[in-house]
């Protein structure tokens, strides 16, 4: 490779220079904490496999083939293949898409719905406030998993009804985010800058105020994308997922439970895969929050300098 | 004092008692088809007559607006009437009871054995700060919250079933009747609730510890000349203890989808199973009662967190 100055004038220099740094910053992250180092390794290959994966996969990932039914892994199928010839391989990388598609949409829908409901509430404060938090404690109490379970059972799957589901228990979560994130903010000088200079309020909600809470959403959306990835499994191994032609990892280990004494690959390799990929995006929240906020340097590989706080944390971000 | 903290945590209730069943009530709704017609037993486009079609959506009340309906609703879930199961043709409410008991076997059986692996593991974890002893629970940690519940269910059946042939995979004998056939069949999924719970617990257990460890009261004890072992076991392990009980409360929403999901691997007799059976053959009332029923649990175990917390820690009521 030809190595280029970057012509730091020109448009394109500045944004080359821009992403430079950035990949810098991520680097020197991942060298300074393990967890960043190996969750985004992982979390690197599990999206190259699911953009690239599927076109280069070996076999088709949902046409039979009955001469190789139950083949236990061998060399021309790496992790053998299924109750119909399918090759589980091919298949565990088509999952992977909708892995992550789901939990994406759900991830970012549970923002978009939970975000404007915090910002409102510590916006106008007052009545809207109060009921605003009544109304999340109450779905914070909520067993979020049986909800899900009820939704998608009575609306039947689709993609939008999964991400839906999947989201709501999570609202609350934004929502609060984005509340304590906005009353701490509002106060503060750059804020009373712009408004003396006559934006709108909504204008410094979104390109003032948001900015500057953007961190712990990230943070949270990053551990959200595992809980969201391990519902919908969770959803389809329980027989309330897409169901063909999409191919999800929970229901592939669905389908294995009735072969695991004649054939364990098949329940096997799907279940490393859903752990693989959960493990990464829990590894890279965990690190990223110590990272971006040092008053929660009480996670799992730094012992915290304590002052007492409260717990801002809980399980409930857990998972269903 | 106390009578009156939990008195006004009782009150506090209410409003959240409201929103979680309108949510309820509000998603029965979009089950799919007119209720009239279900109720009526005319599915597949029969001919009713318009009488006999008004008649029954006034029995069910469904003419009303629907804040009355809403009521009307609450008050029988709040007399316990839930309706009555269609696929077991009984009242709703006995099919949960009936399923109840081999849930709570689980649930509290899970709990108590989560408390007993978690709270001394995250305190040697903490104590023994950045050892290998707390690296291994800090793995364990990381590995319970990432392998998905069904999975590690189907793993353990996989090895201690299949493999070694020590337990049975799946099924359920009530312990009056022969006892250790009970134990047998609890054994798996037990283990595999207590597992999930005791990962959490642990790390708030761990963290809690971590940070109590830094506080003016222990440099206090120190001072005074208590032994180590009476500082952190003692002194401590109270304090975060309060901590531990709030995690174990706010599990109980969690619990509720796990055991869904653990009832379901092991074909074990409880609510969750009955619960995902009922979604399978449409008995959606049977599907709101017990989704209600689990809600009132999550807010009843939390009402009783509440004051145990008041107990703990005579602060709290004066706040």
């Amino acid at each position: 490779m030809k190595a280029r100055v970057i012509d730091d004038s020109s448009i394109f220099g500045r944004l080359a220079w821009r992403s430079l740094s950035v990949t810098r910053t991520i680097i020197a992250f991942a060298r300074r904490d393990r967890r960043a180092m190996v969750g985004g390794i992982l979390l690197i290959l599990y999206i190259l496999v699911a953009l690239v994966g599927p076109s280069i996969a070996p076999y088709d990932s949902n046409s039979p083939e009955l001469a190789v039914r139950m083949q236990a892994p061998s060399w021309a199928h790496w992790l053998g293949t299924d109750r119909i010839g399918r090759d589980v391989l091919t298949r565990i990388i088509a999952g992977s898409q909708i892995s992550l598609q789901v939990a994406a949409g759900a991830v970012v829908m549970a923002l978009i719905l939970g975000a404007p409901l915090g910002a409102l509430g510590s916006y106008l404060g007052g009545v809207v406030d109060s009921l605003v938090q009544r109304v999340m404690d109450a779905i914070m109490a909520f067993p979020s998993l049986v909800l899900a379970l009820a939704l998608v059972a009575l609306a039947g799957p689709s993609v939008i009804m999964l991400w839906f589901a999947i989201a709501f228990s999570s609202i609350p979560r934004y929502a609060r985010l984005v509340r304590s994130g906005v009353l701490t903010q509002k106060e503060r000088e750059y804020v009373y800058a712009a408004r003396a200079m006559g934006q709108s309020s909504m204008r410094i909600l979104v390109r003032q105020i948001l900015p500057n809470i953007m961190a712990p959403i990230a943070v949270q959306l990053t551990l959200d994308f595992a809980r969201a990835i391990s519902v919908e499994a969770a959803l389809s191994y329980l027989g309330l997922g897409l169901s063909v032609p999409y191919i999800s990892w929970g229901t592939m280990i669905r389908d294995a439970q009735d072969f695991l004494e004649v054939a364990p690959w098949l329940a096997i390799f799907p279940g490393l895969a859903l752990v693989g990929v959960i493990l990464a995006f829990t590894l890279v929240g965990d690190a990223l929050r110590d990272l971006m906020d040092p008053r929660m340097r009480r996670s799992l590989n730094t012992p915290g300098q304590r002052i007492g706080i409260g717990h801002a944390d809980h399980p409930g971000a857990l998972g269903s | 004092m106390l009578i009156r903290y939990a008195a006004m945590r009782l009150v506090q209730l209410v409003p959240m008692v409201l929103v979680v069943t309108m949510v309820v009530f509000f998603v029965m709704m979009i089950v799919p088809g007119d209720p009239v017609m279900v109720m009526l037993g005319a599915v597949d486009g029969a001919q009713i007559s318009q009488e006999v079609y008004d008649a029954m959506r006034m029995r069910l009340g469904l003419d009303q607006p629907l804040i009355v309906q809403y009521v009307n609703w609450l008050w029988n879930m709040l007399q316990g009437d839930l309706g009555s199961s269609i696929t077991y043709r009984t009242p709703a409410l006995e099919v949960i009871l009936h399923r109840l008991v081999p849930t709570m076997y689980l649930m509290v059986g899970g709990i108590i054995m989560a408390v007993i692996i978690a709270v001394p593991a995250g305190v040697l974890a903490a104590i023994h700060n950045n050892t290998k002893w707390d690296n291994l629970a800090t793995g364990f940690v990381i590995v319970g919250i990432s392998v998905p519940t069904f999975w590690l269910a189907l793993v353990t059946i996989l090895i201690f079933a299949v493999y070694l042939g020590w337990l049975p995979s799946i099924g359920y004998t009530p312990p009056q009747k022969d006892f250790v056939d009970f134990l047998r069949h609890l054994a798996l999924p037990l283990t595999v609730v207590a597992l999930n719970i005791a990962a959490t617990v642990l790390r708030f257990q761990r963290q809690d510890f971590l940070e109590q460890m830094h506080q003016d009261y222990v440099r206090t004890a120190r001072a005074k000349g208590l032994s180590e072992r009476v500082v952190l076991w003692k002194h401590v392990l109270r304090n975060s203890l309060i901590t531990t009980l709030t995690v174990v409360g706010l599990q109980m929403a969690y619990l509720s989808g796990l055991i869904t999901i653990v009832e379901t691997v092991f074909n074990y007799p409880g609510i969750g199973y009955l619960l995902l059976n009922s979604i399978h053959t449409r008995d959606f009332v049977v599907v709101q009662g017990v989704v209600l029923f689990m809600v009132f649990l999550v807010i009843v175990v939390n009402l009783l967190v509440d004051i145990l917390y008041a107990v703990l820690d005579p602060r709290i009521r004066y706040q």
